[in-house]
């Protein structure tokens, strides 16, 4: 047993490899929605398991049936063995919960708040010394004891949520999205609690929608729509697709057209743009002659690489979609008077006494991706916000396809598509309804505009959905219909913010093939995101840390800048958290010559 | 199973105490949690103590149901001596502003406008019409019938100083048969003040008890931190009384101040113990808290639990107490409806508390009706509360 978990820990005699949790045929529907379709798994101590799948496959809910919550409709859910129905009152003291969103009162302090998880967890005063000494250690909350759980940043609250939810020493820890909203640094840190955590025994649950996380855990539930699609090992899910993953290196500026190619051809089941390079993953015993006459055509290189569990997951739904937009076949290749699509210079948003956005500057060239990248509350929504016009800066300007977004707003704004981060639709008008209106506000007329609105409906699949709420909508289609109507009037610049957050792999595949489409027509896309393998689609990427612009490049050019020898081969990620350790380094280098 | 080694790890005595279905302690930690929320929140110190003394002002002067000052214009078509005395006379009572005119094209634009609530028109035969034998109408009364009270008070009035004024002429006017000397128990100045300022008490509670309480539970449902506090050993019923707890001692506090607001300030007179007024207050607490938790149990969105919290606390509470509109005017199947309205017994024991003294036979039927109301608004909370997330 590790020291730091000394108290934290259940020390549980019990042996690694029991089942700490069996799932036995557990189904949950909410009115018509089968949210858990009747699957069984078991989930084991002294392991770190995780529950993944993209955001509405059931996570949650199978979270919230866990910790008894819930009451499943049929099967049965045993944990620490006891029922979750029949003996709800132990699980609450067996299990450790951290919900989704953060649960704990943000008007209380780091330490009221543990203090009152500690005493509704019935722990005696004597224990509570030792064990919030050992629970501050391990999650470096320490100094920060009195300040109020609201003032935390996004990693320091899951931080506290953790503390709370390890107070009794469950044998069951139930994480539900921990990394969600926390950047890159933190989870990091989560990470290595969590693996202490399971070293001692304990049996965690960590559920998340990245499918890059999965990786790290040492078993896996793989949830689709309520289905479990696979459980056990990670590397057991990639092992399926061993030598099937490939990278064309070096096509730089085709790597857009070559994707395109690559993706129809029917040997090959996915694929995605890292940086120069385009990654494919080949159908199971497809012939290598198409792929190899794609690389000679193309003069890249093709180099095997390792399977991501991603990959996989693609290839287990039955591979991604064609790599051709009918949308952007549609579209007239842009014309720009000038070179330059969108450019800021200085921008600045103050709230009161916080600066949102601090001087950013840059150009975005005609019919480039730009990425704008960070993590939550580090500035992109805002500063996105003003490019758009929806939000006056304090201070500096920004221009759209040469037109001032403080005095032509209106001339820059019909030229800007702008699909918002949250759904931005009307929920009480119809699908065809809400095609009907956003063409209609963009002015278009009589026959241009049922041919525009009956375009989308064909590009995006809506017809059976035209007479239904959007609130009704599967949250890809919701995803869709916002796209459809933002580029109801084929704009010439698109802002996308946060477009393929809560959407499945599959569909946020088929938003990039589309948004590649526009791009090579000349439509100038500006695009912020979370998942960071999805920057690697950009031309170029603008990283966003509190406020500032801390860097601005291509992403292969970011990752080169992150090797060392722990990374040789850095991810975009990894390229993140140097870029912020590096800029946290340079304030604190500041601050102290300011000091001195 | 394998009970045994759980046993061995937790221990037998945390296990036991956690799975109490009532246990103190954690009781003790969700009051303390609540009262440190409740006073770090300034909206909950707004609603317990700012809003109490800006209702109890409004109602103590700004609402007022008596009549003072009203402005009337007294038009004097004829100069004799007896027209001028009685066109005097109304300038001097001071329930009236008098504006004088000799035409009545000068008054009439006002009273139109609004600017005065009507006129009286002294004729020019007044002397004639004062001296006939067979009794005529002295002078001419014109009111502004869009505010019917003040219609019907100018109207009143205006006959009252006549007949005032002709009583005090000795001049061999027709006496009253018998005079009727009015006396008003309990509030003997007739100032509705008196009489609105306990009732405001019975606003300010309801909107403690049940606003704030159905507020702040629906609150925690939003923020999720409900969902964090289900997964402990906590039990539903901790969790609520947790939240009732430091409420009731907020709308205690309350009305404390309330009430020294009005015996101070309004110099509204507390004829009966204070010990009885505590009473009723502690009583009307029960609904008031107990339909704040049914509100919270129907719905989890503040803005739906302020909503219902307005139409079925606060507007009862207002229009069918008895506080502002008196009970025994309305129609008959509206005064039905007033039994099942908790405030309506406050309100009717309040008053009494404050203007009458301690009239147990009417405090024990009202303090009855409250706690029956109000444990059968508790059972249904209970009923309709779960310990998990199913809606």
């Amino acid at each position: 047993m590790s020291g730091a978990t000394a108290h934290i820990a259940s020390g549980t005699a019990r042996g690694r490899g029991e089942a700490a949790v069996v799932i036995a045929d557990v189904a949950k529907h909410f009115g018509r929605v089968e949210a858990l379709c009747g699957f069984s798994a078991t989930i084991h101590y002294g392991r770190l398991t995780g529950l993944v799948g993209p955001d509405g496959a059931g996570k949650t809910t199978l979270m919230r049936v866990m910790t008894g919550l819930l009451v499943p409709d049929g099967g049965s859910v045993t944990l620490a063995g006891f029922d979750v129905v029949e003996d709800n009152d132990a699980i609450h003291i067996a299990s450790g919960y951290m919900p989704q969103r953060f649960g704990l009162y943000e008007d209380l302090s780091v330490l009221e708040n543990m203090r009152l998880y500690a005493r509704l967890r019935g722990m005696d005063a004597d224990q509570h010394a030792a064990t919030f000494e050992d629970l501050l250690d391990f999650t470096r909350l320490g100094p920060f004891t009195s300040r109020l759980a609201g003032r935390l940043s996004g990693g320091m609250k899951q931080k506290l949520g953790l503390a709370c939810a390890l107070m009794a020493k469950p044998e069951v820890l139930l994480l539900d999205e921990p990394s969600v909203g926390v950047d890159p640094v933190s989870r990091q840190d989560l990470w290595r609690m969590v693996r202490e955590l399971t070293d001692d025994g304990m049996a965690v649950v960590w559920s998340t929608a990245y499918l890059d996380e999965a990786e790290r855990c040492e078993s896996v539930l793989l949830l689709n729509a309520g289905k479990l699609e696979f459980d056990g090992p990670p590397r057991e899910l990639t092992r399926r697709i061993d030598r099937r993953s490939f990278r064309l290196e070096q096509v730089g500026a085709a790597r857009r057209a070559v994707l395109s190619q690559a993706l129809n051809l029917p040997t090959v089941s996915d694929g995605v743009i890292q940086g120069d390079a385009v990654r494919v993953v080949l159908r199971a015993d497809a012939a290598r002659d198409a792929i190899d006459a794609l690389v000679a055509e193309t003069g890249a290189a093709l180099q095997p690489v390792q399977p991501r569990f991603e990959d996989a997951f693609i290839d287990l739904l039955g591979g991604g979609p064609g790599g051709t937009s009918a949308l952007a076949e549609r579209f007239d290749a842009v014309e720009l008077e000038s070179d330059i699509a969108v450019s800021c210079r200085d921008l600045s948003k103050r709230f009161g006494d916080f600066t949102a956005t601090d001087s950013v500057s840059f150009e975005v060239r005609k019919g480039e991706i730009f990425g704008l990248l960070g993590p939550n509350g580090a500035g992109k929504s805002t500063t996105f916000k003003m490019l758009c016009g929806l939000l006056k800066p304090t201070a500096g300007e920004a221009q759209v396809v040469g037109r001032d977004l403080r005095r032509a707003t209106g001339a820059a704004k019909s030229q800007l598509g702008y699909m918002a981060q949250k759904f931005s639709l009307y929920g009480l008008l119809s699908v065809r309804q809400n095609l009907d209106f956003s063409a209609g506000v963009y002015g278009l007329q009589g026959r241009a505009r049922r041919e525009r609105i009956d375009e989308m409906i064909e590009t995006f699949d809506l017809q059976p959905y035209l007479g239904t709420s959007p609130d009704a909508l599967p949250l890809g289609y919701k995803q869709r219909l916002a796209l459809a109507c933002a580029l109801m009037h084929r704009p010439p610049v698109l802002f996308l913010d946060e477009p393929t957050s809560g959407v499945d792999p599959i569909t946020r595949r088929e938003f990039w093939t589309h948004i590649n489409g526009l791009a090579r027509k000349g439509v100038t896309v500006m695009v912020t995101t979370h998942f960071m393998d999805e920057a690697e689609y950009c031309d170029r990427v603008a990283m966003m840390y509190r406020a500032r612009l801390i860097a601005l490049d291509a992403p292969d050019a970011l990752k080169r800048g992150a090797v060392d020898d722990a990374h040789p081969d850095p991810t975009m990620e990894d390229a993140f958290i140097h870029l912020v350790q590096s800029a946290d380094l340079d304030a604190q280098a500041r601050a102290d010559a300011s000091a001195a | 199973m394998n009970t045994g080694t759980r046993t061995n790890r937790t221990g037998a005595a945390p296990a036991q105490r956690a799975r109490d279905p009532f246990n103190w302690r954690r009781l003790a930690a969700l009051v303390h949690k609540e009262s440190l929320q409740a006073v770090r929140d300034p909206s909950t110190i707004l609603i317990a103590f700012v809003l109490p003394v800006v209702l109890l002002f409004l109602f103590a002067y700004a609402v007022s149901l008596d009549v003072r000052e009203v402005r009337i214009g007294v038009v004097l078509e004829s100069d004799s001596a007896a027209a001028q005395a009685l066109a005097a006379a109304f300038a001097g009572t001071r329930y009236l502003a008098v504006t004088p005119a000799r035409e009545r094209r000068e008054v009439a634009g006002q009273v139109v406008s609004g600017t005065l609530r009507g006129y009286v028109v002294i004729p020019q035969d007044f002397e004639r019409r004062l001296a006939a034998r067979v009794p005529q109408p002295l002078v001419q009364v014109i009111t502004d019938g869009s505010q019917p009270n003040t219609a019907n008070f100018v109207a009143n009035y205006a006959q009252g100083v006549v007949q005032t004024w002709r009583a005090g002429r000795a001049d061999g006017a027709p006496a009253a048969g018998v005079a009727l000397e009015p006396r008003y128990w309990f509030n003997a100045e007739l100032e509705s003040r008196r009489a609105l300022v306990p009732g405001a008490i019975a606003i300010v509670m309801t909107i403690i008890g049940t606003m704030l309480t159905a507020l702040v539970v629906a609150r925690e449902w939003e923020r999720g931190t409900m969902e964090a506090v289900l997964s402990t050993p906590a039990s539903v019923a901790e969790i609520l009384v947790g939240k009732l707890l430091p409420y009731f001692a907020l709308g205690m506090a309350a009305t404390l101040g309330s009430a020294a607001l009005a015996i101070f300030v309004f110099d509204v007179p507390l004829r009966g113990s204070l010990a009885a007024l505590l009473l009723l207050s502690a009583v009307f607490l029960i609904p008031a808290l107990g339909q704040g938790l049914l509100i919270s149990a129907l719905t989890r969105n503040q803005f739906l639990a302020s909503q219902i919290a307005l139409f079925s606390g606060f507007l009862p509470a207002f229009l069918l107490s008895g506080f502002f509109f008196e009970i025994d005017a309305m129609p008959p199947p509206i005064q039905v409806i007033t039994y099942a309205i908790p405030a309506r017994y406050f309100v009717s024991s309040l008053q009494t508390v404050f203007l009458a003294g301690d009239v147990w036979p009417v405090f024990l039927p009202d303090l009855a009706a409250m706690a029956a109301i109000g444990m059968l608004f508790f059972a249904i909370a209970k009923r309709k509360t779960r310990k998990n997330l199913e809606a």
